[in-house]
C-alpha cells in the first residue's frame, strides 16, 4: 500500500511538470498549420535581435563568472582560514539577495550610480554594463559562496596552505594553484548557476536598458504566439544542459578524491 | 654557536600560556624529537620555529639570524604534517616539484631534483599517481621528499606517523632517520610516542605544561629521568614511596626492608618520605640473578605481553612491577606466592621533583 502511494505521488508530481512542458514544446512545433515543424523555432533564430541579446547575456554570464570566483573564492577562503568566526554574517550577508527584490537592488543602484553621482557608471555604455555585472553578481552571490564554501569545506584548507606556505608560496600562488584548482568543481557549479540566472534575468537588464535576453523574450512574449513558447524551451533546455554539467563535474569529483 | 636556537620562548592563546621560558640549542645536522603528552606545547613551539604561530615572547634564530620578521614563506624551513597535507590535484611529481617551482629554479635543475627525491624514498615508479591513489604511507613518503626538495636548512616533522599503523610507523621512522642522517639536515620531530622517540633522536626533549622537563639524551632521559613527569611519561615505571633511614649512609626502607642507596639522599632527614623509580626490567627473580639488592613482596597479579611476562608484587605500601622475558620452559610465579626481587642499587634512582 506504501508503494502504491510512492508510486502516486511520483506519477501525480511528474504529470504536474512535464504535462505543461509537453505542451509548452508541442505548441511551439505547430506554427506551420496542420503539421508539425521547427518554424517557431527557426524564426527565433534567424532573429537578429534574438543573436545580439543571447550573445550579449552569454558575454555578461561569462564576466560575471570570472567576478564572482575572484570577489568569492578569496572571500570563502579568508572567512574560513582566519576569520571563522565571522561566517555567520558573512553568510547573512550572501543570502540578502534572495530577500532584496532585483528591483530594488538596481534602483538602489541607478540612485547611487547615476550621472549626477560621484561615481556616474550609468552616464556610459562600458560603465551601464559593469554596473549590470555587478547586480548579477549580487543575485548570484548566494549560490556562488554556498557552493565554493561547500567546497572548501571539502578540503582540510589549513594544512594545505601551511604546507604551501612552508614550500614557499605567497597568498597569490596559494589562492591560484592550491585553493582554486580544488575547489574547482565547486566553483564551476556556482558558474552554471550564474550562467542560468544571468541568462533568464529581466529585471536589471530592463531597468539598466541592456540589450539582453530576458528583456528580449520578454519582449517577444508580448507581441508573437508560436516563438515565446520555441524560446521558452530553448531556455528550458539551456538551463537543463547548465544543471546537467554541474552533476557531470560534481561525478568527476567525487571520482577524483575517492580513497586509494 | 649552535644552529637554531630557541631563547626564553613563550607562547599565549588568550589567558592560556601553552609555552612558557622555553630554551633549546640545537646544532646542526641534529635529529631532536619533543615528546610530551597532548597539550603539553610541543606542537605550538614547532609552529612557531615554522612561522604559523608568532611567539608572545621569546627568539628564534637559525643560523644565527633572526626569524621575528619572516613569514612562513621566507623562511625556507621543510615541513611534514600529520595529515600529509599533499596537494591534491598535482600528482607526485608535481608535489615534489612545487617548492622548487615556487623558487623559481631552471625546469631542467627541478626534473633532476624531483628524480633524485623521488630515488630517495624509493617512489620513482609512483611518479605520475595522485595523492588519493596512493596509501598513507606513501603519500608521507612523498611529503618528506616534497619537504626535502628545495633543500630546507631545518625540517619539521609534526607527528608525521600518528595516522599510520603500527608496522608502517616502524619501517617509516627508520627511513626518515635514514634519509635524515644521509642528507645530515637538522630535524625537529613532534611526537608523543616515546619509542618513536627514543629510537631515532640524537636527543629528546620531554616537554610538560609548556616547558621543557628534561633535554638529553634517549638513554640518559630513559636511565637517569630528571623529574617524576619524565619518569612516569618515558617508559613504564614503578614509583616507590622510601622512608629516609639514615641520610648519611644513603640508608632508606621500602615497608620493612632496608635498602642502601648509591646515589647521595641530598638535604633530606631521617623519617622523611622520598620517591624511588625502577624500571621494570632492572631486576629479576630467577634463581641466580645477580644484584647487590633485593626486595621481597607477594605477587597480586602476573600479565602476559607477548615477549614478556609482567608481574607485579606488593613491597609494603608500594607495587612493584617486574618483566621477564617470555621462554617456553618459563613458570611464572602464581598470585600469592612469595619472590625475591634482585637488582643493582644503582637501577634504584631518586626522583626530585
Amino acid at each position: 500500500m506504501k508503494k502504491f502511494w510512492a508510486w502516486g505521488a511520483l506519477i501525480f508530481g511528474l504529470l504536474y511538470f512535464i504535462l505543461p512542458l509537453i505542451g509548452m514544446t508541442n505548441f511551439s512545433l505547430k506554427m506551420r498549420r496542420g503539421v508539425y515543424s521547427l518554424d517557431a523555432y527557426a524564426v527565433v533564430l534567424g532573429d537578429p535581435r534574438f543573436q545580439e541579446t543571447f550573445t550579449y547575456s552569454i558575454l555578461m554570464a561569462l564576466a560575471t563568472i570570472v567576478f564572482g570566483v575572484v570577489l568569492v573564492v578569496p572571500t570563502a577562503y579568508w572567512v574560513r582560514l582566519k576569520l571563522p568566526g565571522l561566517r555567520p554574517y558573512i553568510e547573512f550577508v550572501t543570502l540578502l539577495p534572495l530577500v532584496i527584490p532585483a528591483i530594488v537592488i538596481v534602483f538602489g543602484y541607478i540612485r547611487l550610480y547615476n550621472t549626477s553621482s560621484w561615481l556616474p557608471l550609468t552616464g556610459s555604455i562600458t560603465g551601464t554594463n559593469i554596473l549590470l555585472m555587478f547586480g548579477y553578481a549580487t543575485l548570484a552571490l548566494p549560490y556562488m559562496y554556498r557552493s565554493v564554501d561547500t567546497g572548501l569545506r571539502a578540503i582540510d584548507i589549513a594544512t594545505l596552505t601551511e604546507a604551501a606556505q612552508s614550500l614557499g608560496a605567497g597568498w597569490t600562488t596559494i589562492l591560484a594553484k592550491i585553493i582554486l584548482p580544488n575547489v574547482l568543481v565547486a566553483v564551476l557549479s556556482g558558474a552554471f548557476l550564474t550562467f542560468a540566472i544571468v541568462i533568464g534575468e529581466f529585471t536589471m537588464a530592463a531597468l539598466l536598458n541592456r540589450p539582453a535576453f530576458g528583456p528580449y523574450m520578454q519582449l517577444l512574449g508580448a507581441n508573437r504566439a508560436y516563438e515565446p513558447a520555441a524560446l521558452a524551451v530553448m531556455s528550458f533546455v539551456l538551463t537543463w544542459g547548465c544543471l546537467g554539467l554541474i552533476q557531470l563535474v560534481s561525478r568527476f569529483q567525487k571520482g577524483a578524491q575517492s580513497p586509494a | 654557536m649552535s644552529f637554531l636556537t630557541l631563547t626564553s620562548l613563550q607562547k599565549s592563546f588568550g589567558p592560556v600560556q601553552v609555552v612558557k621560558d622555553f630554551n633549546m640549542s640545537i646544532e646542526k645536522g641534529e635529529f631532536i624529537s619533543f615528546l610530551g603528552p597532548s597539550g603539553c606545547g610541543k606542537t605550538t613551539v614547532l609552529r612557531m620555529i615554522a612561522g604559523f604561530e608568532t611567539p608572545s615572547g621569546g627568539t628564534i634564530t637559525i643560523n644565527g639570524k633572526s626569524q621575528a620578521n619572516l613569514r612562513p614563506n621566507q623562511r625556507n624551513i621543510g615541513m611534514v604534517f600529520q595529515a600529509y597535507a599533499l596537494f591534491p590535484n598535482m600528482n607526485v611529481a608535481e608535489n615534489v616539484a612545487f617548492g622548487l617551482k615556487v623558487a623559481g629554479r631552471p625546469k631542467a635543475e627541478i626534473d633532476q631534483r624531483v628524480k633524485e627525491m623521488l630515488g630517495l624514498i624509493k617512489l620513482d615508479h609512483l611518479a605520475d599517481r595522485y595523492p588519493y591513489q596512493m596509501s598513507g604511507g606513501q603519500q608521507q613518503r612523498v611529503a618528506l621528499a616534497r619537504a626535502l626538495a628545495p633543500k630546507p636548512q631545518v625540517l619539521l616533522l609534526d607527528e608525521p606517523l600518528s595516522a599510520l599503523d603500527a608496522k608502517i610507523r616502524v619501517s617509516l621512522r627508520e627511513e626518515i632517520r635514514m634519509i635524515q642522517q644521509q642528507l645530515g639536515i637538522t630535524t625537529v620531530f613532534v611526537t608523543h610516542d616515546q619509542e618513536e622517540a627514543l629510537s631515532i633522536s640524537d636527543r629528546i626533549v620531554v616537554m610538560n605544561a609548556g616547558r621543557a622537563d628534561q633535554i638529553g639524551a634517549p638513554a640518559d632521559i630513559y636511565n637517569r629521568p630528571a623529574t617524576r613527569f619524565v619518569a612516569n611519561f618515558v617508559g613504564t615505571l614503578n614509583l616507590i614511596e622510601a622512608k629516609v633511614v639514615d641520610p648519611a649512609s644513603n640508608r632508606v626502607s621500602i615497608g620493612d626492608q632496608g635498602v642502601t642507596l648509591r646515589e647521595p639522599l641530598g638535604d633530606v632527614k631521617a623519617g622523611d618520605t622520598i620517591s624511588l623509580a625502577l624500571r621494570p626490567e632492572a631486576g629479576s627473580i630467577a634463581p641466580d640473578a645477580k644484584g647487590d639488592t633485593a626486595l621481597s613482596g607477594e605477587v597480586v597479579s602476573t600479565n602476559f605481553l607477548g615477549s614478556v611476562i609482567r608481574t607485579r608484587m606488593k613491597v609494603g605500601e608500594s607495587i612493584i612491577s617486574f618483566d621477564m622475558f617470555n621462554s617456553p620452559g618459563l613458570v611464572p610465579p602464581v598470585v600469592g606466592e612469595t619472590v625475591t626481587l634482585r637488582f643493582v642499587a644503582s637501577d634504584l634512582l631518586i626522583i626530585r621533583d
